[in-house]
């Protein structure tokens, strides 16, 4: 395995009696785009969230760069700082102007000086296009705009990879284009990321490779991307395909 | 009514609000300190502090300031702990209002969605971090209103200070009474600096709440 950055052995997760994640082995190579699809409740979710452990999991490993990441460990915070995590509902800070949101990390954790994260957030705003927002307050802001935000707000810390949780899926249709445009920005810009979501025609341009969960468990799995949108090797991923057309 | 007596009586009842405000204020400002650290021990869940303070918080609220002040002021000194008035009206209103402001507190941490932590700690924040930079500040604002009507009841509550002898507002109209029996002249004079006191600060309340709360809500 050349360059495994993202390692996940065995991964189980249940909330008591109800199995979310029943086995999965996944890694993520520096630089590579994978996009995690299925249907709502396969636990697609759930596995970006185990990753940089705000669940504890039931069995198995993470482990970034070979080091664990557990929820419990005593350097949690040190290994979340490599890993940016971007959620469906942007969940900005709302008593924060757009400037503050994104210097709050990189200021109080890394404890970097605030004129040179603060350049930094200028430029990252500008690349997103929202550099005269930042000191407007989230409120102010439309779901589109939140989400680069969040997106930048993560960026800053410059992790290691990114995990994109649905960041389209609360959005307006016209604002999920600009949003997505970011992501494939940055996926041309070498960033690797582990990303989950429902807009097909999204996954298909920017994956390197296409997971397909199902029952906690992945049922198929693709380098081509392009040939799996066309011809899944799965009656499951063939009918997941199917509900998407009209 | 003889408004004559009341213009004389108006010094006595100027100097009464003084301290009233003084003593009020002080155990106001214990209270919210007090009540701020009891609603961190229960938000975090500290093990062992948590059970203390719920003793704490359930004791004073559950039993009269009054009760309180007697208890600090005439029972205290019998196992050698004295304490002057003042203090005695200062500590009782800070630990009474301590346990009202730690459960108006409380209650904005918990108003407070879990994912604004989440999104805290993915940025690679500790707990105490993500609960000083992002919790508590939302929650504080949040809880404006709870923390505001609990300040007017507080100083309402100075009312009883006459009993350990503290010359406050309510001390100084008995007092004026009972020497010359002005009962209406001097009940209505109490009635109106009660007003003079609180009325300010209801609108102060919301002057702040507004300010506060822009960042979310907008001017």
């Amino acid at each position: 395995m050349e360059n495994a950055l993202l390692e996940i052995k065995g991964l189980k997760k249940a909330y008591g009696e109800h199995v979310v994640l029943d086995g999965i082995d996944l890694s993520v190579n520096k630089g590579e785009v994978v996009v995690v699809i299925g249907p709502s409740g396969c636990g697609k979710s759930t596995l970006l969230r185990c990753v940089n452990a705000l669940e504890d999991i039931q069995g198995g490993e993470v482990l970034l760069d070979g080091e664990p990441v557990r929820r419990d460990g005593k350097d949690i915070s040190r290994m979340r700082q490599k890993i940016g995590m971007v959620f469906q509902s942007y969940d900005l800070f709302p008593h924060k102007t757009v400037l503050e949101n994104i210097l709050l990390a990189p200021t109080k954790v890394q404890k970097r000086p605030r004129a040179e994260a603060e350049k930094e957030a200028l430029a990252l705003l500008d690349r997103v296009g929202l550099a005269g927002r930042k000191d407007d307050y989230p409120r102010q802001l439309s779901g589109g705009q939140k989400q680069r935000v969040a997106i930048v707000r993560a960026l800053i810390m410059h992790p290691e990879i990114l995990l994109l949780d649905e960041i389209t899926a609360a959005l307006d249709p016209e604002m999920v284009h600009e949003v997505l445009q970011v992501v494939l920005g940055l996926a041309k810009s070498g960033s690797t990321m582990l990303i989950v979501t429902h807009e097909m025609a999204f996954a298909r341009a920017i994956a390197d490779r296409i997971l397909f969960l199902e029952g906690g468990r992945i049922v198929e799995e693709s380098r081509e991307p392009k040939a799996f949108f066309e011809r899944p090797a799965t009656d499951r991923a063939r009918q997941f395909l199917r509900t998407f057309e009209y | 009514m003889d408004f004559e007596a009341m213009r004389e009586y108006l010094p006595l009842f100027w100097q009464a609000l003084g301290l009233t405000l003084r003593i009020g204020w002080q155990g106001v400002l214990l209270a919210f300190g007090l009540g701020t650290l009891c609603a961190v021990v229960l938000h975090l869940r500290l093990p062992l502090l948590r059970q203390f303070t719920a003793a704490y918080i359930e004791l004073f609220r559950n039993t009269p300031l009054l009760v309180q002040l007697f208890f600090l002021y005439f029972a205290l000194p019998k196992i050698g702990i004295r304490m002057r008035p003042a203090f005695c009206g200062v500590l009782g209103l800070g630990l009474l209002g301590g346990a009202y402001m730690a459960e108006t507190i409380r209650s904005g941490l918990e108003s407070i969605a879990p994912i604004q932590s989440e999104s805290a700690w993915s940025l690679g924040m500790t707990r105490l971090q993500a609960f000083r930079y992002v919790i508590l500040p939302q929650a504080v604002t949040r809880s404006v209103p709870g923390l505001l009507a609990n300040v007017i009841f507080l100083l309402k509550e100075t009312s009883v200070f006459s009993t350990i002898s503290l010359m406050d507002l309510m001390f100084t109209a008995k007092d004026l009474i009972g020497m010359y029996a002005k009962t209406m002249e001097c009940l209505t004079l109490l009635v109106v600096f009660y007003l003079i006191m609180l009325l300010p600060v209801s609108a102060l309340g919301s002057l702040v709440e507004r300010r506060l709360r822009h960042a979310e809500f907008g001017p």
